[in-house]
């Protein structure tokens, strides 16, 4: 990229890191810049939130009932395969842009979700589940107690995976939706007037956004862990 | 109160392992004594209610109960008051001098994964006893004991067991000599 950058007009078409990260420190200070970051996060982290509520929830009602996970299969199954841009343009068709990119991100982050926790419960120790019985162990202390620690694995390596996964869709969401305030309308503007330092600087705003939401939400996680069953 | 199971068959894929059982289980000791894989588990797991059988009927078992099981059944992260807390909602008050008496420190505050296999198995039993049960299921509770550690056990049993049916399995009689023994063959 720096090599690319060097060439004399080269700058045009590939910004060096040194231009990206100027740019980068010109638009901190300014309110539209806190303003975009503000607005994609909310949508895409909030469904990313949302998501993994439905996951789990599903998860939980699928582990005991052979006929929901059966039925949820084939829909989990095209949400995996189907291309993205392809989900973006159709439900563009039924959302307004502003809610796009929250449903998009919510979408990707489904399947990983569901399909992990899933696989936790269905690998809970039936032995200590009996013991629970017998000792007729109420379900809120067996749900903590037993199946929060055994989930909590699964579901933070889900987490981890989708965390990545909702910020790549949910950006190329608002880059095609052009949700007014957001990075992807930022994306887009740098794209149509050929402004690569801003393109590879809101690149970065991303990159660095997916880092810390990534490293807070797999905290919070680490924290339950630790408190749960004690 | 007693247990009452007659004519009860149980089997596994075409093997059976209960054949016709008829036993009473009165208040205190009564032994499931067989040799290993010859249906004293699978007995005590149909008294639980965990199994079903295949013919036969079980009356008076619908009562509470504790049990030692085969395996100790413990949360591994936790430590003996946590484990206590988990499967009996509080620690109960007399936790402390019972856990004394099987040589365990109530107030150690390490993951039981760090404990050695005995002592795993007497706060398993020691989790039976403080259970608020009208009956006991023990299977094979004297696992990994030695000889006074067994003797502890035992008369704990016999002392917090009192007044309750208690079905211990064991394969090994020593020092249950009073007790009125259930002899399982198998098959």
């Amino acid at each position: 990229m720096a090599l690319a950058a060097a060439v004399p007009g080269g700058g045009l078409l590939l910004a060096s890191p040194v231009q990206a990260a100027l740019r980068l420190f010109q638009l901190l200070p300014s309110a539209a810049f806190w303003q975009a970051a503000g607005n994609s996060s909310l949508r895409i982290f909030g469904g990313f939130l949302l998501s993994c509520a439905l996951a789990a929830l599903l998860a939980a009602l699928a582990a005991g009932r052979p006929w929901l996970r059966d039925l949820l299969a084939p829909p989990v199954a095209a949400v995996k395969a189907v291309p993205v841009a392809s989900f973006i343009i159709l439900a563009l068709v039924w959302l307004d842009s502003r809610s796009l990119s929250l449903f998009i991100s919510a979408l990707m982050v489904f399947p990983p979700v569901y399909l992990n926790v899933l696989e936790g419960l269905c690998r809970t120790d039936r032995k200590l589940l009996e013991l629970a019985r017998v000792y007729r162990i109420p379900l809120r202390r067996r749900i903590w107690g037993i199946y929060v620690p055994q989930v909590l694995p699964y579901f933070r390596s889900a987490a981890s995976l989708a965390l990545g996964l909702c910020w790549k869709a949910g950006a190329a969401a608002e880059v095609i939706g052009l949700p007014a305030g957001t990075i992807g309308e930022r994306l887009y503007t740098a794209k149509i007037y050929l402004q690569t330092p801003d393109l590879f600087a809101w690149t970065a705003v991303i990159l660095i956004l997916a880092a810390v939401f990534e490293r807070l939400f797999l905290a919070a996680v680490d924290l339950l862990a630790g408190k749960a069953g004690r | 109160m007693e247990i009452r199971v007659e004519g009860l068959c149980k089997s596994y894929g075409g093997k059976a392992v209960l054949t016709n059982l008829t036993a009473v289980f009165r208040p205190g000791i009564t032994c499931a004594a067989a040799p290993s894989g010859t249906g004293k588990t699978t007995l005590l797991r149909l008294l639980l209610g965990l199994e079903r059988p295949d013919a036969g009927s079980i009356r008076g078992a619908g009562c509470r109960w504790a049990a030692v099981f085969q395996e100790d059944r413990l949360l591994e992260d936790l430590s003996a008051a946590g484990n206590l807390r988990f499967a009996l909602g509080e620690v109960p008050g007399e936790a402390g001098a019972l856990l004394a008496r099987l040589g365990l420190d109530l107030s150690d505050p390490q993951p039981v994964r760090a404990w050695s296999g005995g002592m795993k198995r007497r706060l398993a039993l020691a989790r039976a006893l403080l259970a608020p049960a009208e009956a006991l299921a023990l299977d094979e509770p004297f696992t990994g004991l030695d000889g006074e550690n067994r003797a502890r056990c035992l008369e704990l049993i016999r002392e917090r067991g009192r007044g309750k049916p208690v079905l211990l399995a064991t394969h090994d009689l020593t020092g249950l000599e009073d007790a009125p023994v259930v002899r399982l063959g198998g098959g």
